[in-house]
């Protein structure tokens, strides 16, 4: 198992109290596979995905525990986890485009972080270019500034250096969100081949646009304020999800093809609790169709059937 | 309208940092408007005995030459918030309105506007002051405020430029643009407001800057021909050795009003970036 | 209702404006009654820039913008403030379309006091719930509330409300949902097709086929500028025929069906060979050299393409 997570919780501190935006979470990522994480915004797929390689305030490590490849990830400690970054977990940042100085070429730049990491960048130019090929940049892009190029190009440097040391897990964050279906495509199309070639051996892809999961993921978890809803192969939470918030999702979703004048579409009337004090019980009650009484009390996790899990009392109560 | 108006007020009212900077400025204004009916002499009075400790008779002691500290204090407390007041009003004032124009209208106007301010940036101002005071044989208070508030402005405007600028390409001023209103009323109801914090800072540096221009004006012999000033009393007690001569009753209260003056308003500053900010006001 | 004829828009930029940059060039359309059109294109085709030109907040280099027969060059002072009375537009970001330190609610009492000063409060009050409620909101849950207190989707619905409480024909939708989350995006496109029932003209300017797709009766396909092919949606969509459109839509992910091929000519460098040809013809697999700047083609009725081997695709 590249990555194994037991019941993490992550809360953001502020001086109202604490912000439960990852409350208890386990999942399991296998070697080779390129799980999707998505939910809306503030679901805290982000704080999840950014607690397993920088944990820092407001940030605050409560409970759980990460395994990466069998050995404890030590999460919670700063100053510890620096010897993982980088090569055991490594991340794509959501503003890739302008996570790199402007003012320093991109050789120095790579090399000072190769040298901080005991490597050489001298030994390693032969495989830098060929990963450089690989995202479609040209070598003479080591001569550049950064500030040189256009914003999806540093993107793709990014890609190709936070990947350099072939870190166990990649963590991908909303790198999509910002770009044109064309540049979306070609950096999915990357992750993959990168997954492909070994270069890392899984991928947490973070997003809230599922249509680009069902692209590129293996399986995808869904997240709804701090919780997770389900867990399935990307097939099964597309085509046959049993989660009501992940029905809904997927019903909503606007596709070529589907017209409002032919059939028009639903939203899901409401918005997420506030995770400083949320609800009892399952935090989908209130917005959800099928709740009942039960729903008070907090669902499990339960195993559907194998890799397919859901938390919700009512599994295959609602059909459509 | 009215309700955002009294729950502003109510914030202020709850914010201590405000409370704090707000009691001091008052206190120091209190004492500049009344403090002269208690002052039993005129500043520059020989009131009595010099050298003397702070007593019963002299409150704050007295000056090498016997002049009465008090008295000069409460005076110059009274013109050194006048000249604050003027002369950062006037820098505060046309710093806005050219920073403003210069930022919304854009273009032609903004490079003219800004060759001008550049220009009076440029200009030094102490020597252009010097060269006024000299050739003015009657010198007031006021009349110095003036000076340095017209002097004073540019790098106010160039900051309210750029503040604008940022400010403009926001939607909520293509809201308004779409809803037919006029560039001066986009500038001060929507502009302006979300600047009320930063204009009120600028108001602080330029009282505060208003203050120690005037000090050192003072302190080379060009400030008011009349009158007294608290930098006019530093000028003399450091002129006549009164740290050195442990007349710290001369020297250290000016200076004591002058930082406690200036750093009272920043803290009112702060207090007011959470009021009028609803996103501070929560945590 | 609107038609837009040959407009252009050069920005100069860098040093006196030495460099020249055509963000729109000569492009023409026209809505009707109550018809949304989308304009579709990716970052840099100049889309918000035609929203912002036919909501005059930035003026046109070239051509010509015509509401109901007049043109909008000649809409000044009171007579554009007369404008914004019947076009309106509800831009991308909803929370910087909101004054950050008033509440909400500020912008009806805007338009009140701008076009309906002589109403007494409780007459506009009766307005305002109206409006709430064409865009399903409640009222006790957005009226006296910061914006930093509302979600993306209810400040959207609130601006779109807003533009009701006019007697707004024509609205610019400019990405008013791509901000959005999935949940509530759908709800807010609904929305607009309803008030398109009523009569509403809507340019909705988005990079998302999927969303023009359930919506529009048109759909016009922006690229650099230029338009690459316009027409009925449907048309556009089942039978596209420039090469441009026929890329963006194998890369739209979907989740009925998977990308067969990953490829995606991207658009590398500005060439300079490539000044006079068409727009795409540095990414176009068909290109050749014969290949033009080329004008909208009419294929079919209410089927146009910039591309002279429309047959060959």
């Amino acid at each position: 198992m590249a990555l194994k997570i037991k019941d993490l919780r992550i809360y953001y501190q502020t001086l109202r109290g604490d912000v439960k935006a990852v409350d208890g979470i386990s999942f399991q990522v296998k070697d080779g596979e390129i799980m999707g994480l998505a939910g809306e915004s503030g679901c805290g797929k982000s704080t999840l995905s950014n607690a397993l390689i920088l944990l820092k305030p407001p940030m605050k490590y409560i409970s759980g525990e990460v395994f990466l490849n069998d050995k404890k990830l030590p999460i919670d400690n700063y100053e510890a986890m620096r010897a993982n970054r980088f090569r055991g977990v490594s991340i794509i940042p959501q503003y890739a485009m302008n996570a790199l100085n402007p003012i320093r070429k991109l050789k120095q730049i790579i090399s000072d972080l190769l040298e901080h990491h005991g490597e050489s960048f001298v030994k390693m130019r032969d495989m830098i270019e060929e990963r450089l090929k690989l995202v479609e940049l040209d070598e003479k892009v080591l001569d550049l500034y950064p500030i040189e190029l256009s914003g999806g190009m540093n993107q793709r440097m990014v890609m190709v250096i936070s990947t350099l040391l072939n870190p166990s897990l990649l963590l991908a964050d909303e790198i999509t969100s910002a770009l044109d279906v064309s540049s979306q495509k070609a950096v999915s199309k990357m992750i993959v081949e990168f997954r492909d070639r070994k270069i890392v051996r899984s991928v947490i892809f973070v997003t809230h646009d599922i249509s680009i999961l069902y692209q590129v993921a293996d399986s995808i978890m869904i997240m709804y304020a701090g919780k997770q809803v389900e867990r399935a192969p990307t097939e099964t939470i597309v085509k046959n999800p049993l989660h009501p918030y992940t029905k809904l999702l997927i019903s909503s979703l606007p596709e070529v093809g589907i017209k409002y004048s032919q059939a028009p579409l639903k939203g899901i009337p409401g918005r997420p609790p506030e995770l400083l004090n949320p609800p009892e019980g399952c935090r989908f009650k209130d917005r959800c169709p099928v709740a009942s009484e039960k729903c008070d009390e907090e669902p499990p996790l339960v195993e559907i059937e194998p890799g397919h899990q859901v938390a919700c009392w009512k599994v295959g109560a609602i059909d459509d | 309208m009215k309700f955002r108006k009294s729950e502003i007020l109510f914030f202020a009212l709850r914010n201590t940092k405000l409370r704090i900077g707000v009691f001091i400025v008052a206190l120091f204004a209190f004492l500049a408007i009344f403090g002269p009916y208690f002052a039993k002499y005129e500043p520059q009075d020989f009131a009595g005995p010099g050298y003397n400790p702070p007593s019963g008779e002299y409150w704050l002691g007295t000056t090498t030459f016997g002049r009465d500290v008090f008295s000069q204090f409460v005076y110059g407390l009274r013109s050194t918030f006048l000249v604050g007041f003027v002369g950062g009003s006037i820098a505060t004032f046309i710093g806005l309105f050219v920073g403003f124009l210069s930022g919304y209208k854009g273009g032609l106007a903004d490079e003219l506007l800004m060759m001008f301010t550049n220009i009076v940036l440029v200009i030094p101002t102490m020597a252009l002051l010097i060269i006024l005071a000299a050739y003015l044989k009657y010198r007031g208070v006021f009349l110095e405020s003036v000076f340095i508030g017209f002097t004073a402005w540019p790098w106010t405007a160039r900051a309210v430029r750029s503040q604008t600028l940022s400010l403009k390409t926001r939607e909520f001023v293509n809201l308004a643009r779409i809803t037919g209103m006029k560039p001066l009323k986009i500038i001060v109801v929507e502009i302006l407001p979300n600047m009320l914090s930063y204009v009120f800072m600028v108001f602080i540096l330029q009282f505060g800057g208003a203050i120690l221009t005037a000090a050192t004006l003072d302190f080379i012999g060009l400030g008011p021909t009349q009158g007294i000033s608290l930098g006019l009393m530093m000028q003399q007690a450091v002129l006549w050795n009164a740290i050195q001569l442990g007349m710290w009753w001369w020297a250290v209260p000016p200076g004591i009003a002058i930082t406690a003056i200036v750093g009272a308003m920043y803290f009112m500053n702060t207090g007011l970036d959470e009021v009028f900010n609803p996103k501070l006001r929560e945590m | 209702m609107i038609e837009l004829k040959d407009i252009t828009k050069v920005y100069s930029l860098g040093a006196f404006g030495k460099r020249k940059l055509t963000a729109v060039d000569n492009v023409s359309f026209s809505i009707g009654e109550g018809k949304i059109i989308s304009l579709i294109g990716e970052s840099g085709s100049g889309k918000t820039t035609i929203g912002k030109m036919m909501l005059k907040l930035i003026p046109i280099t070239k051509g010509q913008i015509l509401f109901q027969g007049k043109d909008l060059s000649l809409f000044k002072g009171e007579k554009l403030k007369e404008y914004y009375r019947y076009v309106q537009g509800v831009f991308q970001d909803p929370f910087s379309s909101f004054n950050p330190i008033f509440k909400a609610d500020r912008i009806f009492e805007l338009v009140k006091s701008e076009f309906f000063p002589e109403l007494t409060g409780r007459e506009w009050q009766i307005h305002v719930l109206d409006a709430l409620e064409s865009v399903g909101l409640n009222p006790k849950t957005v009226l006296n509330k910061f914006p930093h207190q509302l979600s993306g989707g209810q400040l959207q619905r609130m601006l779109i409300a807003r533009a009701l409480l006019l007697d707004t024909k024509f609205l610019v939708a400019d990405e008013i949902i791509s901000m959005l989350d999935a949940s509530t995006r759908i709800d807010v496109l609904n929305i607009l097709a309803e008030l398109k029932k009523g009569g509403l003209s809507i340019l909705f300017i988005t990079h998302d086929l999927s969303l023009g797709y359930y919506i529009s009766d048109e759909s016009i396909i922006l690229y650099r500028g230029s338009v690459m092919e316009a027409g009925k949606t449907e048309k556009v969509f089942s039978t596209p025929l420039h090469p441009y459109t026929r890329m963006l839509l194998d890369a739209v992910p979907r989740i009925d069906r998977k990308w067969t091929t990953f490829e995606t000519p991207e658009r590398k460098a500005v060439r300079s060979d490539t000044i006079g040809m068409c727009k795409y013809y540095d990414r176009c697999p068909l290109a050749t050299k014969e290949c033009e700047a080329q004008g909208l083609i009419k294929v079919e009725e209410d089927h146009h393409v910039a591309c002279w081997r429309w047959n060959d695709v």
